[in-house]
């Protein structure tokens, strides 16, 4: 026992011991093929958990929409950089007056399980999804079809009086007509969002047998899903639309921590991350890390400070100008966002059509005008901007906060809630004391989505309890115009309003930064910070 | 020995219900409303949110709620998660990861914990002694989650690439090696320090001088006679500490993506997934039950002078 002690120091022992054993899980390495793309590779995405059920109707986060938007094909899909429609599912979509649509539908297009898709899987599914009982998370996508109000009362305990919509009239197997409560010109995007995808008819069958395996009629097909762990799809090669994708199989691998995800993507052990680790953008690292691996995309989504109009002493222009001016945007989506973001100068994203530079006059680092308009604004007391402090959200907002403060002189300070959850329920309580944070990101590229949710009175997400009729009118006026030029410009007309009230400040734009591995050829990122599944190619191994 | 074993059972009754009422209302009266960031900017439909009220009896006050879940868990049905998948299936598939990491947790633990106990303890001071001491006192001072990020990327890609950043989806014993470590490290430095200090003393004791004086070989003396007894304190610490060890395996299992009963917890709690975080927590409350009464069952086996009737 004596002579070999020296062997026995449990450091050593634990080294040795890790040493020896973990050279089992090493083997990375594998070398870049000739630069082939390979038709039947495997592709791995970083995932989530989804939070809900795998259907289109009750699907809106972006763990299970990465699952589900492959999975089906919707009547508008959106191609390219600038998330341009084109008619996917639909042959033709028609329209005189903006209130009734005349839609058909390509013919021979099949769901996974073999049956055709027809008209009436449409009008189904959307009737499924707006019914009151069923729960559903997207019901609200389909408020402003006519009859909404019969399947789902707005009264919470009232019984819809039928379970189907009056606006949805098939006219034979591949045409079908939607009439609108009110015309309503974006209706023709708006269809793109995967809400609006078709339901086989299994699904009305059985649901719950569904979510165990869903069907749908998109690019790729579903194969399994072990919870927190993976779902799997594979191509689906009698696939007739434009989108098709150039690999084999997806396997959207599911992580408890960005971070470990972030070191499989650097070892090739992954191949796509759509966001990056707080830790990596630190100090501008992922650059040094990624180098041609780094893709960078554009969301098409918008940060705005929200200054609630119900919190005394914050209901006062002179105070938003100042508060604006004082921010410097440039260096702080530079030194502190480290080049993740772009400052932003108006209230739509920069890549929508109908966006245009400097609709808000007063989005410039101006410290002179910032002062004067403070002093006007006869502000006395202390600013707060508040956010939920996890995912890197409270560096730039802190970073904010010192900028007006270094410039006006006045207090201000960050306050932290504990998850978005509990933010959530500050802003839509109404119980925020100052200022917060309002991130928006749109559901479909039009600029109306960045207008009507925020601005109009009462919207889903009007945090600022911003009201002004005549906004409210413009947006009517703009969503009733059939022509959609002419539509646009109205819109931009209610930027311009809003522009002047200032009931939010806009600060700055997300770029969207993502990460490829060595493994893939090309991967692009599309508006919604997901992976663009059509753009992936896998290299040769 | 019989009527021991019963009784102890039969508290292990009391002790239940009084443990998963305690987690269930902990977890479910958190205050918040479960549903405010579910569905991103905008609020939740209120049809969703009435669903998913009567779904989970949200209604109801929190004691029904409790004894409506002990129901169906009395019925095998651990409930559902928000997203409608089987919380039994979740622990099923998680189960025997967690075991495979606790089992190479606990062997690392014993066999290089023991072994630097037993050589120190029988030495007495030194270098050797020395160098156990401040190496306990340097993982004693580490929250598991430091060491598993520290091992994570020092072994990791990013430092001397031996191990991969995350565990395979159904991990072998050789991938478990390095979050074993990780997860064993805080107790193995614990089980040092306490053998170190019971062989000390024990080695002065009665019996060692007498197994001595009788002409015993030493490996039988230490073996036998003196590891034997001071080895119960080492033991209950063991046993006792396989509730330690799950609660590290929550972090050590979110490092390293391990998809286990610890990962289930990691997931729920940041998912708020109160039905898993309940479910999976009242699994681990049986499991403690259980080992603390193996505990005591064991020192009447190891100590002949402890008697249970």
């Amino acid at each position: 026992m004596r002579r070999s002690r020296r062997l026995w120091g449990p450091t050593v022992v634990m080294t040795s011991l890790a040493l020896v054993l973990a050279a089992c899980g090493g083997g990375s390495g594998s070398s870049a093929g000739a630069g082939g793309a390979d038709p039947d590779g495997t592709v791995s995405v970083y995932g989530t958990e989804p939070q809900n059920s795998l259907v289109p109707t009750n699907t809106n986060e972006l763990g299970g929409t990465k699952a589900v938007q492959p999975m089906f094909a919707t009547l508008v899909g959106f191609k390219g950089a600038d998330a341009q429609p084109f008619n996917l599912m639909a042959d033709s979509i028609t329209t005189t007056d903006s209130k009734v649509y005349d839609i058909k539908i390509k013919q021979g297009w099949k769901f996974h399980d073999g049956t055709e898709v027809k008209a009436h899987n449409f009008i189904d599914a959307w009737n499924y999804g707006a019914y009151a009982p069923n729960g559903q998370l997207n019901t609200d996508f389909y408020a402003n079809i006519q009859g909404y109000k019969d399947v789902h009362p707005a009264d919470e305990n009232a019984k819809p009086t039928t379970d189907k919509m009056s606006g949805l009239v098939a006219k034979g197997d591949y045409e079908f007509q939607v009439t609108l409560d009110a015309p309503f010109s974006v209706f023709s995007i708006k269809i793109g969002y995967t809400a609006f995808a078709p339901l086989p008819d299994s699904f009305f069958k059985d649901p719950k047998g569904y979510e165990q395996h869903p069907i749908g009629n998109g690019p790729l097909k579903f194969v399994s899903r072990t919870p927190n762990q993976d779902i799997k799809l594979t191509r689906n090669d009698d696939y007739p639309g434009a989108d098709k994708v150039n690999f084999k199989n997806l396997d959207i691998k599911i992580y408890a921590s960005q971070e470990t995800a972030y070191q499989d993507l650097l070892s090739g052990r992954l191949d796509f991350m759509e966001a990056l680790p707080p830790s990596a953008v630190a100090g501008g690292k992922y650059k040094a890390d990624l180098g041609d691996r780094l893709v960078t995309g554009h969301l098409l989504g918008i940060s705005t400070i929200a200054v609630p109009y119900y919190v005394p002493g914050y209901n006062n222009l002179e105070l938003r100008k100042a508060i604006s001016m004082a921010i410097d945007r440039a260096q702080i989506t530079k030194t502190v966002m480290n080049d993740t973001y772009v400052p932003a100068d108006g209230y739509i994203s920069q890549g929508i059509p109908g966006a245009r530079p400097g609709v808000c006059q007063f989005c410039k680092f101006d410290p002179a005008g910032a002062k004067e308009a403070f002093a006007k604004s006869g502000f006395k007391g202390k600013l707060t901007i508040a956010s939920n402090a996890d995912g890197g959200r409270k560096e730039p907002l802190v970073a904010a906060c010192n900028s007006i403060k270094n410039t006006l002189g006045v207090e201000c300070d960050f306050v932290p809630a504990t998850d978005f959850g509990q933010w959530r329920s500050i802003v839509t309580g109404k119980k925020l004391t100052g200022m917060g944070r309002s991130d928006w990101s749109a559901d479909y590229p039009s600029i109306e989505d960045f207008l009507n949710p925020i601005y109009k009175t009462g919207g889903s997400s009007n945090d600022s309890d911003y009201s002004n009729p005549q906004v409210d009118a413009v947006l009517a006026q703009a969503d009733g115009t059939a022509d959609k030029d002419a539509a646009v410009k109205l819109y931009q007309q209610a930027e311009d309003l809003i522009a002047k009230d200032l009931p939010s400040i806009p600060v700055w734009d997300e770029k969207g930064v993502a990460a490829k591995s060595k493994n893939l050829k090309s991967a692009a990122l599309d508006f919604r910070r997901m992976p663009d599944y059509q753009s992936i190619e896998v290299l040769k191994k | 020995m019989i009527r021991y074993v019963l009784r102890r059972l039969l508290q292990l009754i009391p002790v239940f219900f009084g443990t998963t009422f305690l987690i269930y209302v902990l977890v479910w009266a958190v205050p918040g409303d479960p549903f405010s960031g579910k569905c991103g900017q905008a609020a939740c439909p209120p049809a969703y949110i009435a669903q998913m009220t009567e779904k989970f009896n949200l209604a109801d006050n929190v004691f029904v709620q409790y004894f409506k879940y002990l129901g169906s868990l009395f019925t095998g049905d651990w409930g559902e998660t928000f997203n409608g998948t089987s919380v039994g299936e979740l622990i099923g598939t998680s189960y025997p990861i967690t075991l495979r990491l606790a089992v190479v947790a606990v062997v690392i633990e014993a066999v290089i914990g023991l072994t630097a106990g037993v050589l120190t303890g029988l030495r007495g001071k030194g270098f050797l002694d020395n160098l156990v001491l401040v190496s306990t006192t340097f993982l004693i001072s580490l929250p598991v989650f430091v060491t598993a990020i520290v091992l994570q990327l020092a072994l990791g890609s990013n430092g001397l690439g031996l191990i991969e950043a995350s565990v395979s989806d159904n991990p072998g014993i050789g991938e478990l090696i390095v979050p074993g470590i990780a997860l064993g490290s805080l107790s193995m430095a614990y089980v040092a320090r306490l053998s170190r200090t019971s062989i000390a003393e024990n080695r002065r004791a009665d019996y060692v001088r007498t197994a001595i004086a009788k002409g015993q070989p030493n490996s039988r003396v230490v073996g036998v006679h003196l590891l034997r007894n001071s080895v119960i304190p080492v033991l209950t610490f063991l046993g006792t500490d396989l509730g330690a060890l799950m609660g590290g395996a929550i972090v050590t299992e979110g490092v390293f993506n391990i998809n286990g009963l610890g990962g289930l917890i990691f997931r729920g709690i940041q998912n708020r997934e109160s039905a898993t975080v309940v479910g999976v927590v009242v699994l681990l409350v049986l499991v403690y039950l259980l080992m603390s009464l193996i505990v005591d069952l064991l020192y009447a086996v190891l100590d002949p002078r402890i008697r249970y009737d």
